[in-house]
């Protein structure tokens, strides 16, 4: 080991924490007991492999941003509840859209009808856009955007709407979400098949590494994962694979392993069983330090520092006595906290029958905002560390991930990508997880395990649901308004850019991100250019795997 | 085989599928294993089925039920559409459906001709035995008629 000697270690820790600006508050107990920053021995916070944390003085210098997650009916709706959500104290904006925009096509597509505006804002065209941002200065805002499978045609609009209203690209920050391959993988919202799809990612980290220094391209997300039924140890394993999988693809299109692994970021799951999620936390940062260091020659630790973001697990939520939600999310928050999570986004308890209503999804923010100002847990850095089982459950969930990363070594020709796409191929990841979840479903159905309010203390429903609808005049508006775009705009402007988008498609060594911003500011719909890019990527089609 | 005699009632032959954008498959996978379970046919049709492709599926395979899962609070306009689809075909078959849907929604599907909805939180059993109760209520019918 090279590592240092552990006093100097721990000299080299107290130093990074004494020259970090702290929160202005009082570390100590409710009942004035002074703590101490960091109990317990190394890897100390900041120091890799980071399992304690990516920062010396954890959250004494900064809490984690409460990120809550929102979007529905027209664009207008939404950024109301972006300014809302600003005035009441969230830290950055997070952006839902409609299932035919995450699908990259149009409200006017036949199978829209019915799903405008109803999951999340409806995005046909840049005037969307700009309504979806209105009033909001860019330059100071940091925006989420969880789409993937049209997300280089979204961050194109984004980057529009800065260069409209006066903001350079270079300033803009944010993320999307953009990880293609947990779609093959869990959550199914792909257009194109695998391969050309990781071209475009590419061509997206590419242009961001060299314009957008504030922007993170890809978030690497387990959350979908575990939604789809994954386990725990599966989750982070088949995550933290595809991080590695893109990481592979970048460097074999050319750029250096430093210049973008620093802006990858990864979204997990905070689910109700606490020790192992904490675990789970811990484990994926030491994960992805190693790797990083140790197979992908990783000289900068900005490159093994896994930054993450953690929603409450919605899967988890019942629709049965709904308001005990609360009590679910208040502990897989606390569960996100203490693994050490850079953001979070609580479920509002009303999420397990319908998109959440206003007062619910302030009570989800207020919920994180007791964990991170009334528990003091945010007082000491890593609290749980040196603990015996916390240590053992990281252990564990690393040598469990570990095992299928081999599997996919193995599977792959020694290419986590290529184990990847093979797994994609051959139904490995879909199988894995439709396995832990019929496992877990059998094991509620026979009563091994109690869900409360499910198949145990289901006493106290009273079938109260006071729930979001979306009424059918955001469809009509949508459409209404797209189609006056597309009177308005210049056809054959849009006509040429496409023609240009296609023959540059063809190309593996054009980067289609400059073509794609002069497209959505011609007006082209998401869909248009989904349609031109699918002539010559092709379309995705599912293998049925039971 | 036909002319075994069976004391077992025929095996239930069942087609599941998803329609339009909704990807939520979690679900509608758990349900065709407990079908499975429960001594049905299963023919699972995917992601991403238009109307037509499942109604070719219930006439290729003759089969006794469907069922529709939905997540994104599109069953209003999704499920009507595939039982009038299933009229237009001359296929009297009941259609399932199953995944999110607000109580208050119930009423008006199965008054659009829905046979059944299945909520989260319905046991393997209520499963298996709302698609047997859904065929044999459609046989009732069409044998009166």
């Amino acid at each position: 080991m090279s590592d240092p000697a552990p006093d100097q270690a721990r000299a080299a820790w107290q130093e990074a924490y004494d020259s970090t600006k702290l929160r202005d508050v009082p570390f100590e107990t409710m009942s004035g007991v002074p703590v101490d920053a960091l109990y317990g021995e190394g890897p100390y916070p900041g120091q890799y492999p980071y399992t304690r944390g990516l920062h010396a003085a954890g959250y004494r210098s900064r809490l984690w941003t409460m990120r809550m997650f929102a979007g529905f009916g027209t664009a207008e709706d939404t950024n109301a509840r972006f300014k809302e959500l600003l005035r009441s104290g969230g830290g950055g904006l997070s952006t839902a859209f409609d299932m035919p925009t995450l699908m990259g096509r149009d409200s006017d597509h036949d199978w829209a009808l019915g799903e405008v505006g109803h999951c999340g804002v409806a995005v046909d065209t840049l005037a969307d856009m700009e309504d979806l941002f209105a009033d909001i200065d860019l330059s100071s805002v940091s925006t989420s955007m969880t789409i993937n499978g049209p997300a280089a045609m979204i961050m194109a609009m984004y980057i529009a709407v800065g260069e409209n209203t006066g903001v350079e690209r270079a300033q803009l920050a944010g993320t999307i979400q953009n990880d293609i391959l947990k779609e093959y993988q869990a959550q199914k919202e792909y257009i194109f098949p695998p391969r050309p799809s990781m071209r475009i990612i590419t061509d997206m980290m590419k242009f961001t590494s060299a314009e957008m220094p504030k922007w993170h391209p890809i978030s690497i997300s387990g959350y979908h994962i575990r939604e789809a039924g994954s386990n725990a140890a599966q989750e982070l394993a088949f995550t933290l694979a595809n991080g590695f999988a893109y990481v592979e693809a970048a460097v074999a299109s050319g750029l250096d392993v430093d210049d973008f692994a620093p802006r990858l970021s990864f979204f997990f799951n905070s689910h109700s069983d606490f020790f192992e999620e904490i675990g789970k936390f811990r484990a994926a940062r030491r994960i992805w330090a190693r790797w990083m260091k140790e197979r992908y020659g990783a000289k900068d630790p900005k490159s093994m520092m896994m930054k993450f973001h953690t929603q409450t697990a919605g899967v988890s939520l019942t629709a049965q006595q709904a308001e005990i939600n609360i009590g679910r999310v208040a502990i897989q928050a606390l569960a996100g906290a203490l693994g050490g999570t850079q953001s979070l986004h609580t479920d509002a308890y009303d999420e397990a029958m319908a998109l959440p209503t206003e007062n619910a999804a302030r009570i989800a923010l207020r919920t994180q905002q007791i964990v991170a100002h009334e528990t003091g847990v945010t007082n000491v850095i890593d609290p749980l560390g040196g603990a015996p089982f916390v240590e053992w459950m990281t252990d564990e969930m690393e040598r469990r991930a570990e095992e299928v990363f081999a599997h996919l070594l193995d599977i792959g020709n020694d290419s986590i990508l290529e184990g990847a796409y093979a797994g994609i191929e051959n139904g490995y990841f879909v199988g894995e997880i439709a396995d832990a979840a019929y496992r877990f479903e059998r094991e509620v159905n026979e009563g091994k395990r109690i869900i409360v309010g499910v198949n145990e203390f289901t006493e106290g429903d009273d079938g109260e649901r006071n729930l979001l609808r979306i009424g059918a005049e955001v469809e009509d508006y949508q459409l209404k308004r797209l189609n006056g775009v597309k009177q308005r705009r210049d056809g054959d402007a849009v006509t040429r850019v496409l023609e240009r988008l296609k023959t540059e498609a063809a190309d593996p060594e054009i980067n289609l991100m400059p073509t794609m911003i002069e497209a959505v500011k011609t007006f082209a719909t998401e869909g248009e250019i989904v349609a031109a890019l699918e002539e010559e990527f092709g379309t995705y089609v599912e293998k049925v795997f039971l | 085989m036909a002319d075994e005699v069976s004391t077992n009632p025929p095996q239930l032959r069942v087609v599941l599928a998803k329609l339009g954008f909704d990807g939520h498959d979690r679900g509608i996978k758990i349900v065709a294993r407990i079908l499975r379970d429960a001594g049905m046919e299963v023919i699972y049709l995917g992601l991403r089925q238009s109307y037509k492709n499942v109604v070719n599926a219930v006439e290729q395979e003759d089969a006794d039920a469907i069922g529709l899962s939905m997540h994104n609070a599109s069953h209003m306009t999704l499920a009507p559409k595939m039982v009038a689809a299933l009229a237009e075909a001359g296929l009297e078959v009941p259609v399932v459906v199953g995944g999110i849907v607000p109580d208050e929604d119930i009423e008006p599907l199965l008054e659009k001709g829905v046979a059944a909805i299945l909520g989260p939180g319905a046991s393997a059993e209520e499963v298996a035995q709302t698609i047997r109760d859904a065929v044999a209520s459609m046989r009732a019918e069409t044998s009166q008629a």
